[in-house]
């Protein structure tokens, strides 16, 4: 697991990647830069792709592959991992991040932890 | 029609000519828009960097009222080839069609500088001064889509209700316009409406927890279908839905485009949101 954060914290500008449980919100594997609170982190991800996830099925747009919160000092990008074990991949990044990098090695991750 | 036969047999002899421009152009005419746009689409992809193809695209997009495509085409023709006046015109014309006339009167300037004795903006100009009453668009004119006068329910047209997979709602998650169905037709508003507020609170908080500042988008990919949400004022929330083959960064450009336009749309409501 170590090894697929690792995939998307070699990239430049991501200041951090955890593995996270989306039914509890709890931390499952992290690698991040100091500062950052982990147990937060995978909270409020958590509790964002759950309320997310919702509003996608409610809208007949399937389940969601990859999102990404913008903000003015940095992004949050998420992607579940396919299969049952109900893990979500998340990355903190600097706001001038190569998102479409991200978005790559997140995937892979995700379906190396799948 | 003979020309049209005449240039098909040309461009079919020479598949890599830019004989295709002439017979896009002639189709477009002739309002065969659908044989127009399959022109366009294919010398798009032998010639992606020409500005006068893209140009083509543009114009049969507009006419097919396809305006947000429209848009990116000139726009990607005017990053190709500044100086290109029927982009410039045409962007002037979509400018001047969703009321930002600063914004026509601009790009009708840079036309003029390029093209100083074209009567065609004068006219165009004309129009933007005095209501646009009678001039016409801006050259090359689509085929069917002449010039309205600035009319405010159009400005935002996909806010009035239309399925146009925007959807604009309050803090509370309250519709404030737009409607939103799912692919079966079933409408589905008010129901990701109120999921909404949820996501706009928590992508606020934890924007806030983690150091991040303020929010200004959430994207997010799904299997039918790829949403942009944004925040067009403090109360308000703006949703973007569109399927799968546009991909998020053109979907972000849209809903900028979007957020601004409910903005306005917001303002002239007499507000800022709820």
């Amino acid at each position: 697991m170590s090894a697929a954060l690792d995939l998307i914290t070699r990239v430049r500008g991501v200041r951090g990647a955890m593995l996270v449980s989306a039914d509890d919100g709890l931390v499952v594997e992290e690698q991040l830069m100091e500062g950052i609170k982990g147990p937060a982190v995978a909270a409020l991800a958590s509790s964002l792709a759950g309320r997310l996830r919702r509003a996608m099925q409610a809208g007949g747009l399937g389940a969601g592959v990859f999102w990404h919160l913008q903000a003015e000092q940095g992004a949050l990008l998420v992607v579940p991992a396919p299969g049952e074990g109900g893990i979500i991949v998340v990355a903190v990044a600097e706001p001038d991040v190569n998102i479409g990098l991200v978005r790559l090695e997140l995937l892979r991750a995700a379906e190396a932890v799948g | 029609m003979d020309d049209i036969r005449a240039l098909s047999a040309q461009l079919a002899q020479d598949p890599g000519s830019l004989i295709f421009l002439r017979l896009g152009e002639a189709l477009r005419r002739k309002s065969q828009l659908d044989a127009a746009l399959r022109v366009a689409i294919n010398g798009l992809e032998r010639h992606p960097h020409l500005a006068d193809a893209h140009d083509l695209y543009a114009r049969v997009l507009t006419d097919k009222h396809d305006y947000e495509r429209a848009f990116d085409e000139w726009d990607m023709a005017v990053r190709i080839a500044p100086n290109h006046t029927g982009a410039l015109k045409g962007l002037a014309f979509l400018y001047f069609k969703v009321g930002d006339l600063a914004q026509a009167e601009a790009h009708l300037e840079a036309a003029r500088r390029v093209e100083p004795d074209d009567p065609s903006l004068e006219q165009a100009f004309a129009m933007i001064r005095g209501g646009g009453e009678a001039a016409p668009a801006p050259s090359p004119p689509p085929a069917a889509t002449a010039p309205h006068p600035l009319d405010e329910t159009r400005v935002f047209a996909g806010l009035e209700g239309a399925n146009e997979g925007l959807l604009l709602i309050d803090g509370a998650g309250r519709v404030l316009g737009g409607a939103l169905r799912d692919a079966s037709g079933a409408n589905v508003t008010d129901a990701v409406a109120a999921y909404l507020a949820g996501v706009s609170q928590e992508a606020a908080r934890t924007a806030k927890l983690l150091g991040l500042g303020a929010w200004n988008g959430l994207s997010a990919e799904g299997q039918h279908g790829n949403v942009h949400l944004g925040q067009p004022a403090p109360d308000a929330l703006l949703l973007v839905v569109r399927d799968r083959g546009m991909p998020l960064g053109r979907l972000a450009i849209l809903a900028q485009r979007a957020t601004i336009l409910a903005r306005r749309w917001l303002e002239r409501q007499g507000g800022g949101g709820a």
